[in-house]
């Protein structure tokens, strides 16, 4: 057992854990936040896609301990950083329909999000598409994700840097 | 996931004799492919000890066309990196397709190299490269240093601190990832200087990755695709399962070949 503390979406946690406790059922066990799911327990689906530190990581695959020290940002912290109801990916996912199930949907919009923010520039469909090669959805066809995501990233051009942190 | 006690160290020093204290411990960078391995109770470590907060294992470095890369170096350092990609694009290329932008965030050159998985990238950069692979105790050319299905010459208590390499003239590397979990199912790096070419191949030999003399000297004649029409390289030895049987990756190589050296050329 060790004692880990983090800062997630802002706020400062600590806990004592099994040193085996993935991150993301810390999250979800431990700090009840559910909003990061668990698809497929070989690390392959994204649908536990956090930021630790800023970067997009899966928290299915880093252990609560590694991430200990660290600052943390699920979907339910997202919108703050935006000072808004939702997050402008968040608003772009509703209004292109980029969801069904909607299973894998805050792993996508974690995973947008980080690819936005990489791309100040701008995206185009061929570096979204490749860029989502590590988040699976199984219900849409990927087409309104990316249509989400291309709208999300002209909306945000210009923010140079999108401020990750949440004001305390 | 068995459990396992974690531990996280402040030097390479400091690793080490966590590592002796350890009853069977692992050192952990990037924890990408020992994390999976351990949910899925294939590893069982008693100890983790973790190098991702050691600062004398992170960053790159250019001199002239010289290259260190320290073993901490994410992909996505590496990916990203403007200074390598003024002398060595293929390297950056190659760092960006390993994976996925999640895992290029954790993953690192340290963990991949001694990890040797003989789908794994780097391994055949390393090897195309002439590079050497730097531990806390010695120095070891790359073809000493991988030497079989995730095997290499390094000892338990061993921990990759960097790599370098000298750019090469002209290099590039293609892979063909499986359709279902993106690894390599055959992938090639060429590297040219002057009159010398190497062609180095992952995930299709029996052993790991190795070398392909045949390639090697057509390339060296002419350093074009075209050079390797109708070339061909025998199946023996390659890997053969449920994804590419030899013959199939046999063709592979050489098709990936054709691809590398045309994106070397486009530079």
């Amino acid at each position: 057992m060790s004692d880990v503390s983090m800062v997630v979406n802002g706020r400062k946690v600590s806990g004592h854990v099994e040193d085996r406790t993935l991150l993301v059922h810390y999250l979800r066990e431990h700090l009840g936040m559910t909003g990061t799911h668990v698809g497929c327990d070989t690390s392959q689906c994204g649908a536990c896609v956090v930021h630790m530190d800023g970067k997009a990581v899966k928290s299915c695959s880093v252990l609560a301990v590694q991430a200990s020290g660290s600052e943390i940002l699920t979907i339910e912290g997202l919108a703050a950083t935006a000072d808004a109801d939702l997050h402008p990916v968040q608003a772009a996912f509703r209004e292109h329909h980029g969801l069904q199930c909607g299973f894998c949907t805050p792993g996508m919009i974690m995973a947008a999000t980080d690819m936005i923010r990489r791309h100040p520039e701008g995206l185009d469909e061929k570096t979204v598409r490749a860029e989502l090669e590590g988040n699976i959805c199984r219900c849409t066809g990927y087409h309104n994700i990316v249509k989400a995501i291309l709208a999300a990233s002209e909306k945000m051009k210009g923010m140079a840097e999108n401020k990750e942190t949440v004001a305390a | 996931m068995y459990q396992t006690n974690y531990h996280r160290a402040s030097s390479v020093a400091d690793a080490l004799k966590l590592l002796q204290d350890a009853e069977d411990g692992k050192f952990v960078s990037g924890g990408m492919t020992l994390i999976p391995a351990m949910k899925t109770r294939l590893a069982a470590p008693s100890d983790l000890i973790d190098l991702r907060h050691i600062a004398e294992l992170k960053g790159i470095s250019v001199e002239g066309n010289k290259v260190t890369i320290r073993a901490g170096t994410t992909h996505a350092e590496v990916a990203t990196s403007r200074e390598l990609a003024a002398v060595c694009p293929a390297i950056c290329d190659l760092a960006s397709h390993i994976g996925d932008p999640h895992v290029r965030h954790m993953g690192t050159i340290g963990g991949s190299v001694a990890n040797n998985d003989p789908a794994a990238d780097y391994p055949a950069a390393m090897l195309a490269l002439g590079a050497t692979v730097v531990t806390n105790s010695r120095e070891l050319a790359a073809e000493d240093f991988f030497t079989g299905l995730f095997e290499t010459a390094l000892d338990d208590d061993e921990i990759v601190t960097a790599v370098y390499f000298t750019a090469a003239e002209t290099c590039g590397y293609e892979k063909f990832p499986n359709p279902a979990s993106r690894y390599a199912m055959t992938g090639v790096f060429v590297a040219k200087n002057g009159g010398d070419v190497r062609v180095a191949v992952t995930g299709a030999g029996g052993d790991g990755v190795f070398r392909s003399a045949d390639l090697e000297a057509a390339l060296a004649a002419n350093f074009d695709a075209s050079a390797l029409e109708g070339a061909s390289i025998p199946a023996e030895g390659l890997m053969s399962d449920i994804h590419a049987s030899a013959e199939y990756r046999a063709n592979l190589v050489v098709v990936m070949a054709k691809r590398a050296v045309a994106k070397a050329r486009r530079g």
